[in-house]
């Protein structure tokens, strides 16, 4: 018998960890494959790219332990692709975890790999890339080529990161994986919270439930206020089409039509991921394997 | 009418003859009504021979027998040159919200700054680091004195700073260094804000935090002046508001 876990035991805030290999391409020993290695605050990230196509990923929840997770994150990648550690010929660590990214020939800021990455999976249209991952959330133009022109960051706050989020799925017990849909079912969007402190989040959300408010209420009343934090880092850093999320917030439908309400602009749709399509979440890691590959042909050359 | 605790002060002729402290709980105004009734009994005093309530605190509406209200920050005000007859600037660190005060000789605001925003400065900072570390509250600043040092520590935000200091847990870095890190950033974050308003001695200090020695060391560090802190800096509201009542009764 399937034992179900007792209801307070249920991880609210567990995302789907896992890899993939696209089926319709194989690898040859000329061919120059390469890795990046994203370590986050939350997520770890790995891809492997044949001659800068996109050929398998992983994404895992990051440990206590950087080069360990770097380490699982590469080899999951790896898993069923028939691929060795030696047979990648440049390896990129990204992410906050970069430093600890022991099998690196280089560290990339993520700033710099997301750009990348955001340029490869949107194509060269793309001008502005909001990155939303575990603990900060960055604004970033790039140029035609995903070369990054600026950029503003919020690493001090953890509202409307993923982090934060996580903390909302658990206290208001929806799966993190569900809460955008979730904060989407009200039927007219309630003025955002003005206080959006996710330490203060408990005694908040508990006063505004017990006034009566349903749990997409708040939800949608704390996503808005998220969502209006992003679309100012975003003005503030100047909006310019086309205008895409990476990171792993841009899984979340809420904030994602939420900042595009907030500005009036649409985002370039996410691929879709659950269908074989490119993850956003994976935009760093896939970043950094492309400056491998442009780091590597440059070291051919000399 | 605290977010955690709910203070009284009762005043006859101008002298404090009861107080009584309880937590705001699930119902503060039932709590508003605990605390008057110990602050009364304390004080031999029933609640027909008071002549006026003030409330004050952010949930101050909830306080049911109250005859008038005055801001947290006029309360403040009023409190702080009343303890201190040169008081300034009266900083005011509660539980979830801090603030700071400009006033004049006569305890009137004159201006004032508010961080209300962010757990990172406030009481509840202290107490989820204490949580994480797995000491107790009130250990927490003897803890810090111990310290030569603080650690590394990017303690910006109540929910980064926890998972910070469970990796500096995992490091073995030392309690002490951990628990001073944990006042420097958030004295940092007082201080940041006090910088808006200006610092004009004599500086006060109220609120529950100003009784962890831990926060005032690391504030004294930061600010380089002299600090106040009455005798029971918890009830500086409440005495503002009794002050603040005692005008009123005419």
């Amino acid at each position: 018998m399937k034992e179900t876990p007792a209801k307070d035991d249920v991880e609210y805030w567990r995302w789907q960890e896992y890899h993939r290999v696209l089926s319709d391409k194989t690898w040859k020993d000329k061919d120059v494959i390469t890795a990046g290695v994203d370590v986050g605050s939350v997520g770890s990230k790995a891809a492997i790219m044949i001659d800068g196509e996109i050929y398998a990923w992983g994404i895992m929840r990051t440990g206590s332990n950087s080069p360990e997770s770097a380490t699982k994150a590469l080899n999951w990648a790896l898993e069923g692709t028939g691929l060795r550690h030696n047979d990648l010929k440049y390896i990129v660590g990204t992410g906050y975890g970069r430093v600890n990214v022991p099998m690196a020939n280089k560290a990339i800021t993520e700033i710099a790999c997301h750009a990348k990455g955001a340029n490869y999976i949107w194509g060269s249209s793309v001008r502005t890339v909001l990155d939303v991952g575990g603990q900060d959330i960055k604004a970033i133009r790039i140029d035609e080529t995903g070369r990054v022109v600026s950029f503003l960051m919020n690493d001090k706050c953890a509202a409307g990161t993923g982090r934060g989020m996580e903390v909302f799925a658990d206290l208001l017990k929806v799966s993190i994986e569900e809460i955008g849909d979730f904060s989407l079912k009200v039927e007219t969007e309630p003025e955002p919270v003005s206080c959006t402190c996710v330490a203060f989040a408990k005694t908040e959300a508990m006063g505004l439930l017990r006034k009566g408010w349903s749990k997409e209420k708040v939800l949608a009343a704390y996503t808005r206020a998220m969502a209006v934090r992003m679309a100012n880092l975003i003005n503030r850093v100047g909006l310019e089409k086309e205008l895409v999320i990476t990171g792993g917030q841009s899984k979340n439908v809420g904030i994602v039509t939420r900042i595009e309400n907030v500005l009036g602009v649409k985002t370039l749709p996410s691929p879709k991921w659950r269908e074989n399509g490119l993850d956003p979440m994976v935009a760093g890691a896939i970043g950094a394997a492309l400056l491998g590959k442009a780091l590597y042909d440059k070291s051919q050359k000399t | 009418m605290g977010t955690q605790s709910v203070k009284v002060v009762i005043l006859k002729d101008g002298h404090v003859v009861g107080r009584a402290r309880t937590y705001s709980g699930f119902d503060p105004s039932k709590s508003a009504e605990e605390a008057c009734a110990e602050a009364l009994k304390k004080a031999k005093l029933t609640s027909s021979e008071v002549d006026h309530v003030t409330a004050t605190g952010s949930g101050m509406e909830m306080a049911l027998t109250s005859d008038s209200t005055v801001s947290m920050m006029g309360a403040d005000a009023r409190a702080g040159v009343a303890l201190f007859s040169n008081a300034r600037t009266v900083i005011d660190v509660g539980a979830e919200e801090a603030r700071a005060v400009k006033c004049d000789d006569h305890g009137i605001m004159v201006d004032f700054v508010v961080n209300e925003r962010c757990a990172a400065g406030a009481g509840a900072f202290i107490e989820a680091m204490a949580r994480a570390l797995e000491v107790k509250l009130e250990e927490m600043g003897p803890l810090s004195l111990k310290a030569e040092r603080a650690s590394p520590i990017n303690a910006s935000c109540v929910i980064f700073g926890e998972s910070d200091v469970v990796t500096l847990i995992h490091r073995q870095e030392s309690k002490p260094e951990i628990a001073r890190a944990v006042f420097d950033a958030m004295s940092d974050r007082v201080s940041s804000m006090l910088f808006r308003l200006g610092l004009t001695p004599d500086v006060v200090l109220v609120g529950g935090v100003a009784m962890d020695v831990g926060f005032v060391a690391s504030l004294k560090r930061k600010l380089g002046v002299e600090i106040l802190i009455p005798e029971h800096p918890e009830f500086a509201g409440a005495l503002g508001a009794a002050l603040v009542a005692a005008g009123r009764v005419r």
